[in-house]
């Protein structure tokens, strides 16, 4: 698909107005099994909400709305305190990742794109091979280098080794084609060197890019599982996922509060697609198509 | 000296300037590691004691080992189960949705709204789900229907389609919205010339619309593969009492990787098991290089 193909795409898929047609039965069954299958498609994430709001005497029960919802889970919950704790682990490590990630991949994603120097290509290829290496074929390499540096149960062994991704720089490649070669020559007219071309002239007009990388690596850092299992060993080092995991086997069968916990770990991510909803489907169109 | 230089010269220095320190990252976090890692598939090591060389024992070992046949068949039942059918679901969500312009955005936020959640959250969830009579939810609501029980996670058959199912669920909304930005880049004015020649909607979908959407299905298609391939969250979540069990059934590569280098300590044997995982998706992402040039 060209770039402009897909750009049309990404923006027509926001886009509401079609053609108007007549609402006829074939149309109004269609939307109603599509409403049917959505809702069944939140239904899980509904039903650990609800049980997260439960009494433990009423677990058991099917009904949807909780006959007098507490929130006494939550509180028992967070004063246990290593929730609170495994929550700021994951935060702090998805966000100074993913800020990492955005200006790594942005700059050589850019030098990549804008500039000819010898070993372009095979920079190039070397970072685009490496989309081939399965993360689980080096977790046993990185936990030995992890070993031998001290780097085991501390922050910077759960992050360093996603602190630039192959994907990054090759989507951030694919945007910065779109900026004017004519804006940077123009820019380095005007005195600026190429570390401010970069910075002010080329990066503000990749925004939509950034914003969609940044989902991206977030997201998969926040719910980052075999790696921060590997690397962690102390219950205060724990990603909310390992934490998560290692609760759920504790509370044996206290569902509603491993419920709680799966809420506690769902509910951010949750918010933040509803507040940029639309913003994110287009990041991930794009991220998707282009990547 | 650098002001003597030309604006070419100058270009290439800013250029490995800017690249100095990710050459280095991926020299030292990617390429030394998976060297390292091939290596150490030759030696036999328990983390603590020497690494010593023992050529092509470790996967000599793997071939053997019954346990690792039971896996790699496992891996692939969740690749041949999983990506067909999280295609086609997909595939009739987001062709439908597309028709759609009532509430088009809020059906898509439901559909979607899976994909923003962590795989292991969604596991305790979907596991609490198949417990039986009276915790589970699903042998809860076949209870009050009348209908016998069924043994989800502790049955040696149903336990994997039942370890499947969130994995295929957490992937569609991201599938739906792919096959949906391909369906609006194919040009109105193909359906338009189909609608004046009367052609019927079926031939429609299998002339125009899914030949059209070639380079996205192929996408789909590898990109869920690789992730069924490299089952792991779910799995090791879902099974927490008995990882991979009962009795393997549900095991895939990735969670003996995991057993065999962070249970077992056999460092070498569970490389020689990353490379077979390395070369299998080398085979995936090849094929998907295969068919994208064919199409173009």
């Amino acid at each position: 698909m060209s770039d402009t193909a897909i750009r049309a795409s990404s923006e027509t898929l926001l886009a509401t107005k079609a053609p108007k047609r007549p609402a006829n039965m074939g149309q109004i069954l269609r939307w109603l099994i599509l409403f049917l299958g959505g809702i069944a498609m939140i239904m899980p994430i509904v039903y650990m909400l609800s049980t997260s709001l439960k009494w433990p005497h009423e677990v058991y029960d099917v009904n949807l709305v909780p006959k007098e919802p507490t929130l006494d889970n939550y509180r028992f919950v967070l004063e246990d305190g290593r929730f609170y704790g495994w929550f700021i682990n994951s935060l702090v490590i998805a966000t100074i990742t993913t800020i990492c990630n955005l200006f790594f991949d942005s700059l050589v994603g850019y030098t990549l794109c804008k500039f000819r120097f010898p070993g372009r290509y095979i920079v190039f290829i070397a970072i685009l091979s490496t989309l081939m290496i399965p993360t689980e074929m080096l977790v046993i390499p990185w936990y030995l280098m992890s070993q031998q540096f001290g780097w085991l149960d501390t922050y910077w062994g759960i992050m360093f080794p996603g602190l630039m991704t192959a994907f990054g720089t090759f989507l951030m490649k694919q945007f910065f084609e779109t900026v004017p070669n004519d804006f940077i020559e123009a820019a380095r007219i005007d005195g600026l060197n190429e570390l401010e071309i970069w910075w002010t002239v080329a990066m503000p007009l990749v925004r939509p890019a950034l914003a969609a990388l940044a989902i991206f690596v977030f997201l998969g850092n926040w719910t980052a599982f075999i790696w921060p299992l590997i690397v962690t060993n102390s219950v205060e080092m724990y990603t909310l996922p390992v934490g998560l995991s290692s609760f759920g086997d504790e509370a044996d069968v206290a569902w509603e509060l491993i419920m709680t916990g799966a809420a506690i770990s769902t509910i951010p991510t949750l918010v933040v697609f509803l507040i940029f909803q639309r913003f994110i489907i287009r990041g991930v169109v794009m991220a998707g198509l282009k990547g | 000296m650098y002001r003597n230089l030309s604006i070419r010269q100058k270009q290439i220095v800013w250029a490995w300037a800017f690249l100095a320190v990710p050459v280095l990252f991926y020299s030292v976090i990617r390429f030394y590691p998976t060297g390292n890692a091939i290596l150490i598939s030759f030696q036999d090591w328990n983390l603590l004691g020497k690494r010593t060389w023992t050529g092509w024992e470790n996967y000599i070992k793997l071939v053997n080992d019954p346990v690792f046949w039971k896996v790699f068949k496992n891996t692939f039942v969740y690749l041949i189960l999983g990506t067909p059918i999280s295609l086609v679901i997909s595939f009739v969500i987001a062709y439908h949705l597309d028709k759609l312009r009532f509430m088009h955005g809020f059906l898509r936020m439901l559909y979607f709204l899976p994909f923003m959640t962590s795989a292991v959250a969604m596991a305790w969830v979907w596991r609490w789900f198949y417990q039986p009579v009276p915790i589970g939810l699903f042998n809860n609501l076949l209870a009050s229907v009348g209908i016998p029980q069924i043994a989800f996670l502790n049955s040696t058959t149903n336990a994997l389609p039942s370890v499947l199912a969130p994995a295929v669920w957490a992937g569609l909304g991201f599938q739906i919205i792919i096959f949906m930005a391909g369906l609006r880049a194919i040009p109105r004015s193909y359906y338009e010339a189909a609608r004046i020649d009367g052609v019927s909607n079926w031939t429609v979908l299998w002339e125009i619309t899914i030949p059209l959407l070639r380079s996205t299905i192929v996408f789909i298609v590898v990109f869920s593969s690789i992730g069924f391939l490299r089952i792991f969250d779910h799995v090791f979540n879902m099974t927490t009492n008995n990882p991979g069990g009962p009795l393997n059934a549900t095991k895939p590569l990735v969670l003996m990787i995991y057993e065999s280098a962070f249970t077992n300590y056999d460092m070498g044997y569970a490389a020689a098991q990353t490379v077979v995982l390395f070369l299998i998706l080398l085979a995936v992402s090849l094929l998907q290089l295969y068919l994208l040039r064919d199409s173009k």
